[in-house]
């Protein structure tokens, strides 16, 4: 390989490195894992109930705002228990875990998260009746040209 | 998110600026409300005509600047550095008093010298890049650098909340960004240049509205 | 630690009324270096409780995923007048609260 070759590829791959080691791969069985991780076994995990409302193109993924909406009539027998927010694809992908109830009225959350990439964020809620409902909404995040290497 | 002020993170420092407008500082025991009192009233309009010239020292001041000079002559502390958390905020909450109030600079005789170093620098290659700041925010606003839009470089929001530093910041701090955007040499913040270069942002933002605290990516 | 809390000061008896907060804190993720190269140290808010008349009406567990200077909305009934308070500790075990009055009539 000429030098200037070589030279380039070992540019390249000194400067993909951080990048190939901060990416964490999408596994078939990722997201299911997490969803054992947070529901303690096997249990059910129905799609539905829950809506993930997020922009579908962040501008950032330092602060990207999410709102979790459960479809539930929050009341003393039948309401939202928790809701678990997952990001597969973040180093870390348990986001965050909100505990709630009966007197909450209103089954909503706001907040904002980060995101390392673009991906599906799943918000799995659990009823008072122990069942499992979820939820997903993509989000692509887009990158910046203008970095603060200061 | 900005005009929301719940939303705003900037408005942290906003109340933390508050806070310290307050709070006694120095061996003078005086706190900025002992002399300004209500911010609301004596800082309402102050942002819009910085940076300007301490006659004191006939030099060139901005909001950071002139706080600390107050610190140093009427409180007898130590100065805040630069970007530091503290003196953010209190810039924050001075140049929040003027939100909403158009940025009203004026050259003269005094600050003419300024001015015009602050021109020469916005107009001039520089960095590796080769690239002097109009070449991007006069000739280029508007157009694409990957998902960024370029900006038409005006500084009448700072201090501003920037979601990639996921902090609040100064106008000197973007400045740095800037530099080394343009692969040139760094200079401190709160250094004459960049002074210089606020002067003729500000003359060149004149009208717009304050907006601090801003929001941006 | 900063904090702003912001709820509707009057409300109606059995009102589904917001509450939101917003804390100032860099919620480091501990895969940031700093300006020498060294990693910062992860220091997130993990925990946050929400009580309102000394009862808990929600929780927070968090980890890194979360922004930084969080916000947090959520909704609950309003019962009678008193005090909504939140607390919170991070990783570094600083403990940070705020609190706001809420009258209720009816």
């Amino acid at each position: 390989m000429p030098t200037r070759r070589r030279f380039l590829a070992t540019l390249t791959a000194i400067a993909g490195a951080p990048f190939a080691a901060r990416a964490v791969p999408a596994q078939a069985d990722g997201r299911d894992f997490l969803i054992r991780q947070v529901t303690g076994g096997g249990a059910l995990v129905r799609e539905g109930r829950v809506k993930v409302d997020t922009p579908e193109l962040a501008d950032n993924g330092h602060s990207v705002p999410l709102r979790v909406i459960v479809d539930s009539p929050m009341t003393a027998t039948d309401y939202v228990r928790s809701v678990t927010l997952l990001a597969e694809r973040n180093p870390r992908p348990i986001v965050a875990t909100f505990s709630l109830g009966p007197w909450a009225g209103r089954a909503e959350i706001f907040t904002r998260i980060r995101l390392a990439d673009t991906q599906e964020v799943l918000a799995l809620a659990q009823l008072s009746d122990g069942s499992y409902w979820s939820g997903t909404a993509k989000v692509i995040v887009t990158e910046l040209a203008c970095l603060d290497g200061s | 998110m900005q005009s929301d002020d719940f939303s705003n993170p900037g408005m942290l420092w906003v109340a933390r600026g508050e806070k310290l407008w307050m709070t006694p500082a120095g061996g003078s025991g005086k706190s900025c409300a002992t002399c300004h009192t209500e911010a609301s009233q004596g800082m309402k309009g102050v942002a819009t005509r910085y940076p300007a010239m301490d006659p004191g020292s006939a030099r060139l001041v901005n909001i950071e600047g002139r706080i600390n000079l107050c610190r140093a002559r009427h409180q007898q502390v130590e100065a805040f550095q630069y970007e530091s958390e503290e003196l953010l905020a209190l810039t924050a909450y001075v140049a929040h008093q003027s939100r909403g109030m158009p940025v009203k600079i004026e050259i003269d005789a005094q600050n003419r010298r300024h001015f015009d170093r602050g021109r020469d620098l916005y107009n001039r290659r520089i960095g590796q890049m080769n690239l002097s700041c109009a070449q991007c925010h006069d000739q280029n606003w508007g157009k694409k650098l990957l998902t960024d839009t370029i900006s038409q470089g005006h500084g009448n929001a700072y201090p501003i909340y920037r979601l990639e530093w996921q902090n609040a910041g100064s106008l000197h701090r973007r400045f740095r960004n800037c530099l080394y955007g343009v692969r040139a040499e760094l200079l401190p913040a709160g250094s004459a240049e960049f002074l210089d270069l606020e002067l003729f942002l500000a003359w060149r933002a004149r009208g717009l509205p304050l907006e601090t605290p801003g929001v941006r990516r | 630690m900063l904090a702003i809390v912001l709820i509707p000061r009057e409300a109606r008896r059995g009102e589904i009324i917001p509450i939101r907060i917003a804390i100032q804190h860099p919620m480091e993720t501990g895969f940031r270096p700093d300006n020498f190269g060294r990693r910062i140290p992860k220091n997130v808010i993990n925990s946050l409780v929400c009580r309102y008349n000394g009862v808990e009406i929600f929780r927070a567990e968090m980890g890194s995923g979360i922004a930084a200077n969080p916000q947090l909305q959520f909704y609950t009934v309003a019962q009678k007048s008193g005090d909504i308070i939140f607390e919170w500790v991070d990783d570094a075990g600083q403990a940070g609260g705020e609190r706001a009055a809420l009258t209720v009539s009816g």
